[in-house]
């Protein structure tokens, strides 16, 4: 394989039309590539712990909420995804590997597969983002949830044993006041209630003992959900732009693999690029058990 | 800079290009069905009624099983285990800055509290001004 020249020379030509005056050889240009790029890929981690510190504090504080809050979303569909990007991130494995071995047709098989996942994860993503936002599933002001969680007396007894109460059809705030009619008051002794104790009391929001009732009006007992939904859209947001970005780079390195510019043993954007998009997968791995696993 | 210069004799008789000495296609496979294996398993401890150690331990298990499949995808489709030793220390530097960040945030929020609760006690309307007093 060895296309240098004896020791000492300058290297074949095949790869002096990349290597830059400050390096010595094609090697040492490589490897300051991938350091670089590392160190853009920290930036990057410490962007996001940004927003984990965020989602840290009020789960430490408001466990309530995101036991709550967190049966809103599609467990099946977050599996899905994650599946989906962890399949993507080794097709781009794959790529490099066949990069290295300038073998340009699997290469460019790659990053189509590696590209179709990533339109995969974003469809799923939409498909999950409309129901949120048809379901008055937002951040801050955004949030007025046409529906008691879905599921969530069904979750409740499925993971707890307990007995499923009544279909969540009367109106709010007889659950609050006197109960007047007897399906109310078989609601509220049936009302059952969380694993999680708050940490922090909100002023009357939850029930004395600490325990959170699953009642009729939920949003009475469980204030703030709508923070949940402040930090899911910014962390599945800000992941989701970087999946887009990386989207664009891979149909770059396809359009360059195509061009042939990968033909001669150079590939150092794709192994920078497939540093990304391994990033982005990460992410997605510590993302997906903290937003849809709660339990 | 850090890194060793390398010297022509040392790498001649590589292609410059293939000195990172990749993962076979054989180990990129067994990571990624490791990979899918520790989701399924992920998901799956929040169906079994006896792995339910309550809210705690359950995010520890989750985070543990999450960190794993990082370090999985770290090691083997980021080849760092195959990579300079700089490359581990630019991530776990990065990785410690992060935590310590968090932590202290964390443990500083915890801290705070009481403080916050009695100035919401004062006026409940202040942290929710829904709520009115009927």
């Amino acid at each position: 394989m060895s296309t240098l020249k004896p020791t000492g020379q300058p290297p074949a030509a095949e790869h002096s039309a990349h290597l830059q005056h400050q390096f010595d050889n094609p090697r040492q240009q490589f490897d300051a590539a991938v350091q670089g790029m590392w160190l853009f890929l920290a930036t990057e981690i410490l962007l996001f712990a940004g927003l984990f510190c965020v989602y840290a504090v009020y789960r430490a504080n408001h466990p309530e909420i995101f036991y709550y809050a967190h049966v809103y979303l599609s467990k099946p569909l977050g599996a899905l995804n994650t599946a989906i990007l962890l399949c993507s991130s080794f097709t781009m494995a794959t790529g490099v590997w066949a990069a290295q071995r300038r073998r340009q047709k699997l290469l460019a098989a790659m990053l189509v597969l590696t590209f179709l996942g990533a339109c995969g994860f974003l469809t799923v993503k939409y498909a999950e983002y409309k129901h949120k936002w048809e379901e008055g599933l937002g951040w801050g002001q955004h949030y007025h949830p046409k529906h008691i969680a879905p599921g969530f007396a069904a979750h409740e007894a499925e993971e707890h044993g307990r007995s499923l109460p009544s279909p969540a059809s009367a109106p709010a705030s007889a659950a609050t006041s006197a109960p007047a009619s007897a399906p109310t008051a078989t609601l509220a002794t049936d009302a059952v209630s969380l694993a999680f104790e708050p940490r922090s009391l909100g002023p009357q929001g939850l029930a004395p003992s600490g325990r959170v009732p699953a009642q009729l009006n939920p949003e009475q007992e469980v204030r703030n959900v709508q923070t949940f939904f402040a930090i899911y859209f910014a962390l599945t947001g800000l992941h989701g732009v970087h999946v887009i970005a990386g989207m664009a780079v891979i149909l770059w390195l396809l359009a360059r693999t195509l061009l042939g510019h990968f033909a001669a043993g150079y590939y150092t954007p794709v192994e920078l690029g497939g540093l990304y998009w391994h990033l982005v997968d990460i992410i997605w791995i510590y993302l997906f058990p903290l937003l849809y696993l709660i339990h | 800079m850090t890194n060793v210069t390398p010297t022509a004799t040392t790498h001649a008789t590589h292609s410059p290009e293939h000195a990172a000495h990749p993962p076979p296609l054989g180990v990129l496979a067994a990571t990624l069905a490791a990979l899918l294996l520790l989701t399924f398993i992920t998901v799956g401890v929040t169906r079994v009624a006896w792995l339910d150690l309550g809210p705690t331990g359950n995010l520890w298990i989750a985070l543990v099983i999450a960190t794993v499949k990082g370090t999985l995808v770290v090691l083997y489709f980021m080849h760092v285990r195959y990579d300079k030793p700089v490359i581990g220390l630019i991530l776990i530097t990065t990785l410690v800055l992060a935590l310590v960040f968090i932590g202290l945030t964390l443990t500083d929020s915890v801290q705070y509290q009481d403080t916050i609760q009695a100035w919401r006690a004062e006026d409940p309307t202040r942290y929710a001004p829904d709520l009115q007093q009927p």
